[in-house]
């Protein structure tokens, strides 16, 4: 984590994770991987998007996200681990406010 | 309504970015209603959650102008508060409560007259059309529900 913003941003997130898709909380950690290492289902994800947009205020991008791991022009932990997760929710806060 | 063709939703009467209410009539007959019971017919519940879902489901695609589809994804914290009988004349209404990237969230009813039959909270994924029939028949459905 580059900030404290980012360590509240992934206590915020690792609790959405822990509630919506009933992981484990000890194993959500900044280097997991959402969907590889933390076994969540495209359904449970969008929940957690759900929640992310509502309580960080944003629409996180996950279709431009996706296309962009699709396509090859960024790699998928780029989004999807859990750290990289959090830095990508504070910079779309931060536009959000600029 | 054609149930046994999916088809419930039959004129929608108003919309806006945000909200939708819509007219469904149930048939007096069907052959859903052979099995859904005998001697004693009902809507089912799960038809009557479709209907909600189809509400929200036009709502989304005439918000991106036809150029995305809606599919159902959750159904979360449905009541199926009262029996819908065949000739029942109902209206159906949703309103979006989130519209995010590749889904959205939404609130459905159900009423017959002032009684609230159905309600539900419901998801679904939003996605451009999967193939051009699918926005041809979406296309030509809307203009008979008189959304087009």
């Amino acid at each position: 984590m580059s900030s404290a913003a980012s360590e509240q941003t992934f206590e915020t997130i690792a609790d959405i994770i822990a509630e919506t898709a009933s992981v484990d909380r000890a194993k959500i950690t900044p280097g997991a991987h959402v969907i590889n290492d933390l076994g969540i289902d495209s359904l449970d994800f969008l929940d957690i998007v759900f929640e992310i947009d509502k309580r960080f205020g944003v629409k996180v991008p996950v279709e431009a996200w996706t296309e962009q791991v699709n396509s090859g022009k960024a790699p998928a932990e780029q989004f999807f681990v859990l750290g990289a997760l959090c830095q990508r929710i504070d910079e779309l806060v931060a536009a959000k406010q600029a | 309504m054609r149930l046994e063709y999916f088809e419930m939703i039959d004129r929608v009467l108003s919309h806006d970015a945000t909200h939708l209410t819509a007219q469904a009539h149930v048939p007096e007959a069907s052959p859903v209603f052979e099995g859904h019971f005998p001697g004693f017919p009902l809507m089912p519940g799960v038809l009557m959650i479709e209907a909600m879902a189809q509400a929200c489901g036009w709502l989304m695609v005439t918000r991106s102008q036809f150029s995305r589809m809606a599919l159902l994804a959750k159904v979360r914290e449905a009541k199926l508060r009262g029996m819908v009988k065949p000739g029942a004349l109902l209206t159906v209404t949703a309103e979006l409560i989130h519209d995010g990237s590749g889904y959205a969230v939404l609130r459905g009813t159900l009423a017959e007259g002032t009684a609230r039959a159905a309600e539900a909270e419901l998801t679904l994924r939003t996605m451009a059309f999967p193939a051009p029939e699918l926005e041809a028949a979406m296309r030509a459905r809307a203009l008979v529900i008189g959304l087009a």
